[in-house]
């Protein structure tokens, strides 16, 4: 036993002896080999978002784009100017209210066909994920296209439904109270499939013994699920949940070609507004700033929630 | 493919069009007779959606990839001639037989003129004047559109007491997406909107206040609805008679005349905008798109050989025929198929009485600031008062740039 430890330690000696004198060479190896992944990650991402980190303290403008003179340093003025925004408060609460309902509303519906797909009643298994994730890989425009008619006030799916149940018709995206609710359900669905596929990895992963003991206990459907499930998802769910709200503080695209931000500004989000200022009416010195702004927000709620989750976990 | 060696197909020279909407899609039926008729031209067109052509003209400035001629909305002009993209088309004009000033509507060949140059030529024109319902406006005892203010106001005041149902309104002012009624209304009153040359804004200045006392008086009245998202559909409304007047644009001929139910189309009429003194008609947009000449063009000879050919009063009938855009050229207005319509005529008597709003880049941001800060007064959130001098201050801060760019100019 004793010796058998020596030669043990004597073996891990050699290794690390032998990987010390490759030093030099597996050095240069390394670099050969991920040079090229950061030089593009260097080119592409670090010195952008260091000119737009600059350009935030400018106002670079369309007079600047003309002439770079007409540029100038106007220190924390953008930042300023953002706190004293109407529409930067508008879409900061219209984005929390995207993130705040969207966010565990899409957590749920994943972990729902997670567990259904999961099951082993389900036959197809296939067939079904790959219908739930469909929508994930499918182009937004295309989608948006589809749910416009979806939600078409006279025309579509879902008030002709509504009428069966005598429900008058809703202008889904011209009614200012109304177009959030219908961004987050085209989200939901669109954005599910992909959280989905996690979860029924993170199930998969649960060891058949658990539930067997659980079982033997006499633990209903619901307590093996609040007891075994829950608890061993709880990696995947602190993932899950991080991913999910940093992409939905991104919220763009939806917006973007549903309603344009409208009505009443009800669905302008911040990527939307800063997009409006930088593109539309090309204040990319704002517009930086506000990119910063919201990457200090999506921070400061991933840390709180990083706090929160290791709580829970205490 | 860089600007310096655009391929030249098969010894032709190439010149790159840039149009919008639906000019895009539907000036392609003029080309091949231009190709036919220049045979060492080749005209490459592309169409681009009206959302995102601000933007690609834009970064394909930055980009150094402009076309060599493009549509643009004449607001746009100021922008461009800023970044020095376009060039001054004076020495075309003079050469040409075919361009000529007198051909089109002053007010909106002065809207391609800054600062005493011009740089684009008005390809179609547009404006905003009055669509009213005949019956309900016979029916509140007027027998004709109104021409003044004081008339438009009493008829508002008629027909919206004589409405049985309280949901019924005399007018429109769709304060949700529209800064056009009140702009209107306040270069009737003759503001410049802006002052001290485009440097402050000029809204709480005495000739704005007016105006949009007298535009407020619809909702505070009741002959306009304060909350106009609710009307989704307004040419079902306008069918219902849940208001008899809108002030809109030429597109909407065609449109009312398609959804417009058949019973309704006899009610119907334009005209041109009341006025607030005693010059019939009262003042209206010029809007339209133009024709310009990028700078980095190579083949700006070429490509001024298409402006002129798209500048053709036949060329301009036929593309009214395919489009429904308002020639330009105030000769092809003679064409029966523009003649022949009665809704369009207005819109002649209209153009001859149109005014620019300000003339820089600025402006677009700032008419969206009007719109919300109208949409406030009709929601009655702030007064007249409180409201136009919150919008000279979110106006000033827009012009900020504008006013250090002069004074640094002028060192």
């Amino acid at each position: 036993m004793k010796g058998n430890k020596e030669q043990m330690a004597k073996a891990r000696f050699k290794i690390v002896s032998r990987r010390e004198e490759g030093t030099a060479s597996s050095l240069l190896a390394s670099w050969f080999f991920l040079g090229p992944a950061l030089l593009v990650i260097v080119v592409f991402f670090f010195l952008p978002v260091l000119a737009a980190f600059l350009m935030s303290f400018t106002d670079f403008d369309i007079y600047s784009l003309g002439n770079f003179q007409y540029a100038r340093l106007i220190g924390l003025r953008n930042y300023t100017q953002i706190f004293h925004d109407p529409l930067f408060w508008k879409a900061l609460q219209n984005t929390f209210y995207f993130v705040v309902v969207g966010g565990p509303l899409s957590i749920a519906v994943s972990l729902c066909a997670a567990m259904l797909i999961h099951s082993k009643l389900v036959k197809y298994k296939g067939v079904f994920r790959v219908v739930y994730f469909a929508p994930v890989v499918t182009t937004l425009v295309a989608v948006a296209v589809v749910w416009r008619f979806v939600y078409h006030p006279r025309f579509g799916l879902l008030n002709y439904a509504f009428g069966l149940l005598g429900i008058s018709p809703v202008d889904w995206l011209g009614d200012p109270f109304w177009a959030m609710p219908a961004i987050i359900v085209l989200a939901v669905w669109k954005n599910f499939g992909y959280t989905m596929i996690i979860f029924l990895a993170g199930l998969q992963n649960i060891s058949e013994s658990l539930y067997e003991a659980a079982r033997i206990d006499g633990a209903s459907a619901w307590q093996q699920f609040k007891h075994v499930t829950l608890p061993m998802l709880a990696p995947t769910t602190l993932f899950i949940s991080v991913i999910t709200m940093i992409g939905y503080f991104q919220l763009f695209a939806e917006p973007y070609v549903m309603t344009q931000g409208g009505p009443l500004n009800r669905t302008l989000s911040i990527v939307l507004l800063m997009y409006q200022q930088g593109f539309r009416w090309w204040n990319m010195g704002y517009s930086a700033a506000l990119a910063f702004v919201l990457f200090l927000v999506i921070l400061a709620a991933s840390l709180v929630q990083f706090r929160i989750q290791k709580g829970e976990a205490a | 493919m860089h600007l310096g060696c655009r391929p030249e197909a098969g010894g032709k020279k190439v010149v790159v069009f840039w149009a919008m909407g639906a000019e895009g899609e539907n000036v392609q039926k003029l080309i091949p007779e231009f190709e036919r008729r220049n045979p060492d031209i080749h005209v490459r067109l592309q169409a681009i959606p009206w959302t995102a052509a601000h933007e690609k003209l834009l970064t394909a400035y930055a980009g150094r990839s402009t076309p060599d001629i493009a549509q643009l909305g004449n607001t746009w002009i100021p922008e461009f001639t800023i970044l020095d993209a376009l060039v001054d088309v004076q020495p075309w004009i003079d050469r040409s037989s075919e361009v000529k000033k007198e051909n089109y509507f002053p007010g909106i060949w002065e809207t391609n003129v800054i600062d005493g140059t011009i740089y684009g030529i008005p390809w179609y024109v547009d404006t905003r004047l009055l669509f009213y319902r005949t019956d309900l406006l016979r029916q509140a005892g007027y027998d004709h559109a109104p021409r003044t203010w004081s008339e438009w106001f009493d008829a508002s005041k008629k027909v919206r007491a004589r409405a049985t149902d309280t949901s019924h309104y005399a007018i429109l002012l769709p304060t949700n997406n529209e800064w056009a009624p009140a702009v209107v209304m306040g270069l009737e009153k003759n503001s410049t909107l802006l002052r001290d040359g485009d440097r402050y804004g000029d809204f709480s200045g005495p000739t704005f206040t007016a105006a949009f006392t007298d535009f407020n008086n619809f909702f505070i009245n009741g002959w306009a609805p304060r909350k106009t998202q609710q009307i989704i559909n307004v040419y079902d409304a306008f069918a219902e008679g849940i208001f008899a007047m809108y002030i809109t644009g030429p597109w909407n001929i065609g449109e009312f005349l398609k959804r417009l139910p058949a019973s309704m189309q006899g009610n119907w009429m334009t005209a041109p905008m009341p006025t607030a003194d005693s010059v019939y008609p009262g003042v209206s947009l010029a809007g339209g798109s133009s024709l310009v000449l990028f700078r980095a063009s190579k083949v700006k000879d070429e490509s001024w050989k298409l402006i002129e050919y798209l500048s053709e009063a036949d060329r301009q009938a036929e593309f009214y025929k395919i489009t429904g855009d308002l020639p330009a050229v105030r000769e092809s207005w003679r064409d029966s198929s523009i003649s022949s319509n009665k809704y369009i005529q207005a819109f002649y008597r209209q153009l001859e009485r149109v005014a620019a709003t300000p003339k820089i880049p600025e402006w677009e941001q700032i008419a969206q600031k009007v719109r919300e800060y109208s949409e406030i007064v009709a929601l009655d959130r702030m007064s007249v008062h409180d409201a136009l001098a919150a919008l000279d201050r979110d106006v000033n801060v827009i012009l900020e740039k504008r006013r250090w760019m002069l004074d640094h100019e002028g060192k």
